[in-house]
């Protein structure tokens, strides 16, 4: 399914990050032209957090550059959600939660009480609606998240490893969600080392290692047979330093 | 699926602050607004109730409450001089000329007297019971370095204490560990006594209204240099402007007129007369 | 053993009785105490945060001074705060020397750095955890503190009881600024060091055990209020 977007094409170029002299990030230049979901994989210490985190305007890079359609990514952050390993919720109940974005964003409280309604709703999560966030399952958080994010209703979204600590029905259940998201035409990028997630959902894979992009690839011609020999050992299940 | 719980806190929170709110603005606002003065005195008239007594008795009469900050006398005098008193009543005669001729006060006026006693352990170490003559009682806790606990904070009292061992030739040395100095009012100190079985200079109404008397007894009194006598003072509205001087002046008339003499004298704690009229003899003169 | 027994009995006769005189000065104790602490809480809560989510030069300086002066000397505010109001003094004009006001300023200043500069530990804490979340959906500076800030409130809660702990307790400000005056500024920890001075030793205890008591109501109030939302507050 390919949608017009204006913040597409992403274009990276020659993207550079460097933290105390040791580059995370080392030159790495692509586009994407299409929605659906993109997976960035890789093994950990790769460099994914890093990438995702540069395309979102919480990292600034070093050199190089990092635009989204015609935009600098400062402009369009707004317009992205993004989703992180360890849920990151507050103190409260998990419909308050989701009200605490709608409320940074400056929307009306009629408002708020109908996309709280509609995102708990699309994410399943109606009945734990008054629990206080911290007391649930992983799987509920990171759900919540997500349900979070779809209360904005971002261009894009972007996660980053979000089921790493997840039980595999956990794992499922945000999956699906995942997959709504794209289905609903966002563009979505997600990080992950799990060969059988990206293969799962992958519309298109970007494979770095120590910070390089290795190969970029439509996910089934990825997953036949990659070209690059790192990416090769990967998904053939080695570790590969 | 309730929104409005948050609503609920911020409802609750923003009704405590209110309440403290209000709670502040009543404190700040209940300063004063009636007439009163502020009198600064010694620990002494405090601590035996004698103005507890009094004071009700004259703001019935005058409608002038009188607002009593209780320190020593040197406290009580620096405080005047920096106008945050409008009456002092001390008993330490040559600060209180000192006082009036550099200007802070308009005249002392002698008000009432009581006397300094000594008091000590039961077991009397330094075998001072009944003497009547304090310079030479002082000389025997001096020699027998029995235990001495002083006021050391520059009081009526201290300043008396330090004058009485001035006569007898000298102040009890540096190296003389058998004298303490609690720097503290009257009460604090004959507590420090009482608790190290220890010889101390007090006046009599203190001693007689002091409830952890413990071994301590009274021991050496009637010496003509133990005299306590007690002066008012108003605080020259030349000085300082904003002094009260009127209020002032009105609680000192009726202290030295006849309804407040007699009241001093009708004090009593367990049967004793406390505080002696002076004033009335002084008008007679 | 006997003061003991004779000051829980003392304590049980005054709260049995209602002595007036006793409600008057509990109540000018709380009123000085926790008109102080809020307050004291009004301006170090933000400020607090501000410092924990702002970089300037000196900072480090600043949080080393924050902290220094939790343990300010009740004595030396007080003595300061008086020659401040003295009528010789810069601010004698305003009269306050003397008045419940004067001891709501000084416990004002004692306890303001103990709440700064425990917000500023919570607030600092809480941004580790939420400041990429905050920053991804764009939270400007006040929300983000108003944010912290509420969610760190059990802790914010604490860090407010402990400052009115140091306030009610404290005796040595009060008792100068405010001269321990009968019916105007006599507090509960002034009346207990009178009475000491007095020799009155049991009746010092008796009050030592109600400003106790009430200081432990007075936590178990705010630790349920604030305790109603979330169910686990320790």
């Amino acid at each position: 399914m390919q949608t017009q977007h204006h913040m597409l094409p992403l274009v990276v170029n020659r993207a550079r990050y460097v933290v105390g002299g040791k580059a995370i990030i080392e030159d790495v230049s692509f586009t994407i032209h299409d929605a659906g979901l993109t997976v960035l994989l890789g093994p950990n210490g790769a460099g994914k957090s890093t990438l995702l985190k540069l395309c979102h305007g919480l990292l600034l890079p070093s050199s190089g550059s990092i635009r989204w359609g015609e935009a600098d990514v400062a402009e369009v952050q707004q317009q992205q959600a993004m989703v992180f390993q360890r849920p990151v919720l507050l103190r409260r109940s998990a419909a308050e939660n989701v009200d605490h974005v709608l409320k940074v964003r400056g929307a009306s409280s009629a408002q708020r009480a109908r996309v709280i309604e509609e995102s708990l709703e699309w994410a399943g999560l109606t009945e734990i609606a008054d629990i206080p966030a911290r007391k649930l399952s992983g799987g509920e958080q990171q759900s919540l998240t997500i349900a979070r994010a779809w209360a904005l209703n971002p261009e894009v979204l972007l996660l980053d490893e979000p089921t790493a600590n997840l039980d595999p029905g956990a794992t499922r259940r945000v999956e699906d969600l995942i997959r709504s998201f794209a289905g609903a035409g966002k563009k979505v990028i997600m990080a992950t080392h799990n060969i059988a997630q990206a293969q799962r959902l992958a519309d298109e894979v970007l494979f770095l290692n120590h910070g390089r992009l290795l190969e970029h690839a439509p996910a089934d011609r990825f997953m036949s047979g990659p070209s690059d020999p790192l990416a090769a050992r990967f998904i053939a299940g080695e570790l590969v330093e | 699926m309730k929104t409005n719980k948050p609503q609920k806190k911020l409802f609750v929170g923003l009704g405590l602050l209110a309440v403290v709110a209000a709670l502040a603005a009543y404190a700040f606002l209940s300063s004063p607004k009636e007439k009163s003065i502020t009198l600064a005195s010694t620990t002494s008239t405090e601590n035996s109730g004698l103005l507890g007594y009094l004071l009700p008795i004259f703001k019935g009469e005058s409608g002038i409450g009188v607002r009593v900050v209780a320190v020593g006398t040197g406290q009580a005098m620096r405080m005047a001089m920096k106008g945050d008193a409008d009456v002092i009543l001390v008993h330490h005669r040559p600060s209180e000329e000192e006082f009036v001729n550099e200007g802070y006060g308009v005249e002392r006026i002698a008000v009432m007297h009581n006397d300094f006693v000594i008091v000590g352990p039961a077991s009397d170490p330094a075998g001072i019971e009944g003497i009547t003559d304090v310079a030479a009682a002082l000389g025997r806790i001096r020699s027998s370095r029995a235990i001495f606990v002083s006021r050391g904070d520059d009081s009526g009292t201290h300043k008396r204490e330090l004058s009485l061992w001035a006569a007898l030739g000298d102040q009890p040395g540096e190296d003389a560990n058998w004298y303490r100095e609690s720097g503290s009012g009257q009460g604090a100190t004959l507590n420090v006594a009482s608790e190290m079985d220890a010889y101390c200079l007090s006046d009599r109404a203190s001693w007689v209204t002091f409830g952890n008397k413990r071994n301590l007894e009274l021991l050496v009194e009637g010496d003509p240099l133990l005299l306590n006598p007690y002066s008012v003072i108003l605080i020259n509205p030349q000085k300082y402007p904003h002094i009260k001087a009127a209020e002032g002046q009105q609680f000192i008339d009726w202290l030295v007129s006849e309804r407040g003499q007699k009241l001093i004298a009708a004090y009593q704690v367990e049967g004793q007369q406390l505080f002696f009229p002076d004033a009335l003899e002084v008008a007679r003169d | 053993m006997n003061e003991f027994s004779n000051a829980f009995r003392t304590a049980l006769q005054l709260l049995v009785e209602m002595d007036p005189g006793l409600s008057e000065i509990v109540l000018l104790s709380l009123r000085v105490s926790l008109s102080a602490v809020c307050l004291a809480a009004v301006f170090a809560l933000p400020l607090g945060a501000l410092v924990a989510l702002t970089q300037f030069p000196g900072k480090r300086g600043v949080v080393i001074l924050m902290n220094a002066m939790m343990s300010l000397p009740p004595v030396v505010v007080g003595l300061v705060i008086y020659l401040l109001l003295s009528h010789t003094g810069p601010l004698g004009v305003t009269g306050l020397l003397f008045t419940p006001t004067a001891m709501i300023i000084a416990q004002c200043v004692l306890v303001f750095p103990i709440i700064a500069a425990l917000t500023r530990q919570t607030v600092f804490d809480l941004h580790e955890e939420y400041d990429e979340y905050l920053r991804s959906v764009g939270a400007g500076t006040s929300q983000k503190i108003a944010t912290l800030l509420w969610d760190g409130r059990t802790r914010l809660l604490t860090a407010i009881l402990a400052g009115f702990g140091r306030a009610i307790a404290e005796v040595g400000a009060v008792i100068i600024v405010g001269g321990n005056i009968l019916h105007s500024t006599r507090v509960m920890t002034t009346t207990i060091a009178l009475e000491t001075s007095k020799g009155d030793l049991g009746m010092a205890l008796g009050l030592g055990i109600i400003l106790v008591l009430i200081a432990v109501a007075v936590n178990t109030a705010v630790v349920t209020i604030g305790g109603g939302a979330s169910r686990r507050t320790v």
